[in-house]
């Protein structure tokens, strides 16, 4: 008799990867509707009790697409005592950090108090879910580095959140969002992008967000799966702003991340607009160099949602265009669309590249010894 | 071929699904409408417990706008990025020609034929009158 069965617990395949990784972009999530309150003011309080949040968006009780599972999840992302997906540390901690031996997990929280048009609101919910991050996450797991959440549509406030938090080691980054009321490159964002420079913090766009705009350049689609594709579009014209109204060049120590959108679109986004540059400079002379040129020196991109090519050296091509120091390995966790990291790059990466990719990169642009 | 006993057929009835592993493998075992399948529970894509996923039907059209929904609680889907796959058979649906879920035969035995084999699984105490799941490996 050599039979042995036992019930299965397993939530995944076992670890196949031992080496230290960055999971560069993990979203944390409130296990209650009230989790915020105790650091916000009683009028804010009060405020969202008789009036609730009100988005740019219009007619929207909820996200504009139901999402692919339940709050766009994994499915064995519960935690065991409850709550939604991503709400508790010791979970992710086992789940996530733990099992793929995650050495920096940077934090994104998402519908947190941006893309609000009461703009005081917004500056108090942000600055809520920042205490929220180091309380709850930062100050628990020293893996955890949390992003400065920021009322993105009031430029002033949103800089005045990170010269508060600046020079706090809780925080690697100012997050952005990527649908917002105008392109990035306005106006109305620099001061987020100097206060960003002069605290020496990279500024990440996340996917996402709402700015009343539809979900795509041409009109709100049909099927969220087409929502999915548009976050590249959007990020497209995101990036394009910044470097058409001059952002690089008017600060050139910032540094950008591109988060979940992609990368693949990168090196033909640079040659297009390149191309028109040349052409038509004179419209934009305050672009004082090719765009590739700020693009390549001053933008970062996570790697999740990986490119996943049928011909494996079409992907190596993107990635020598955009460089392997440019690449920041993220899961997404505990969102749908996750990426494990043993399955994400395929062999005939050399060791130094598979290094920088899971790890080096992010180390050195976040400041991580 | 060895084969293992996983259950009495009481505790598996139709629409339910067991987790298992059976020498190291992770297994599920299904009861669809009183046929049993068993299927590897590791998705080929990147490697989640498939088999913690919901059971759908498969959605499929001829044309835009018809919209043929069928093998209902017969579609596996993973609970990470939602491919489908065909527990009958393992079968992918997004990508047949690459991806497959191992399936491992099951059936029904009576309990007098598995107390005689020598499959019988000592964790479950195996009663001549019950009849059992019995999984092939
Ligand atoms: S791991 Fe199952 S669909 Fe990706």
């Amino acid at each position: 008799m050599n039979i042995q069965f036992r019930e299965s617990q397993e939530t995944a395949s076992p670890l196949t990867s031992k080496t230290a990784i960055a999971d560069c972009d993990i979203h944390p999530a409130r296990a209650t509707r009230t989790e915020l309150y105790p650091y916000l003011a009683k009028r804010w309080q009060h405020h969202l009790e008789v009036y609730g949040v009100h988005a740019y968006q219009g007619m929207m009780e909820g996200p504009p697409y139901p999402k692919a599972q339940p709050n766009a999840s994994r499915r064995d992302a519960y935690p065991p005592e409850g709550g939604p997906q991503g709400s508790s540390l010791s979970f992710m901690q086992k789940q996530l950090l733990d099992r793929n031996n995650v050495q920096l997990g940077v934090l994104n929280p998402l519908g947190t108090g941006q893309g609000i048009r009461n703009h005081e609101l917004s500056a108090a919910l942000c600055s809520a879910i920042n205490d929220w991050q180091i309380d709850k996450w930062t100050s628990k797991d020293k893996r955890l580095k949390a992003s400065i959440v920021v009322g993105n549509e009031d430029g002033l406030s949103a800089a005045a959140e990170i010269r508060e938090r600046a020079g706090d080691k809780n925080f690697v980054q100012v997050l952005l969002l990527s649908r917002n009321v105008e392109p990035l490159g306005q106006r109305r964002y620099w001061p987020i992008y100097q206060a960003a420079e002069e605290a020496g913090l990279p500024v990440g766009v996340h996917a996402f967000g709402f700015g009343g705009n539809p979900i795509t350049p041409s009109g709100w689609p049909s099927y969220y799966i087409e929502e999915m594709v548009g976050h590249s579009q959007c990020q497209q014209s995101a990036l394009a702003s910044l470097v058409l109204e001059g952002v690089f060049e008017r600060f050139p120590k910032l540094k950008m991340v591109m988060i979940e959108a992609g990368f693949g679109w990168a090196p033909s986004l640079a040659w297009r607009l390149d191309k028109v540059w040349q052409r038509l400079r004179s419209e934009v002379p305050h672009v004082k160099r090719p765009p590739s040129e700020y693009i390549r020196e001053q933008v970062w991109w996570t790697t999740q949602p990986m490119e996943d090519p049928e011909r494996r050296e079409d992907l190596f091509d993107v990635i020598n265009w955009i460089g392997w120091d440019r690449l920041l390995f993220a899961t997404d966790y505990p969102h749908w669309d996750y990426d494990e990291p043993s399955r994400v790059l395929p062999a005939g990466v050399s060791e130094a590249n598979r290094e920088a990719f899971y790890l080096g990169n992010a180390k050195k642009l976040y400041g991580i010894a | 071929m060895a084969r293992h006993v996983i259950a009495p057929v009481n505790e598996l009835p139709p629409g339910t699904r067991k987790l298992l592993e059976i020498d190291g493998r992770p297994i599920a075992v299904f009861n669809i409408k009183g046929e049993y399948f068993g299927l590897m529970n590791r998705c080929p894509h990147q490697g989640a417990a498939l088999c913690e996923g919901p059971l759908i039907g498969l959605a499929q059209s001829r044309d835009p706008g018809e919209i043929e929904y069928t093998k209902l609680g017969e579609i596996i889907r993973c609970p990470w990025h939602g491919w489908e796959f065909d527990i009958r058979t393992g079968q992918s649906y997004c990508d047949p020609r690459r991806f497959r879920v191992k399936a491992y035969p099951a059936h029904v035995e009576p309990g007098a034929s598995v107390v005689k084999g020598p499959y019988v699984a000592e964790t479950i105490p195996v009663t001549v009158e019950s009849d059992y799941v019995v999984v092939e490996l």
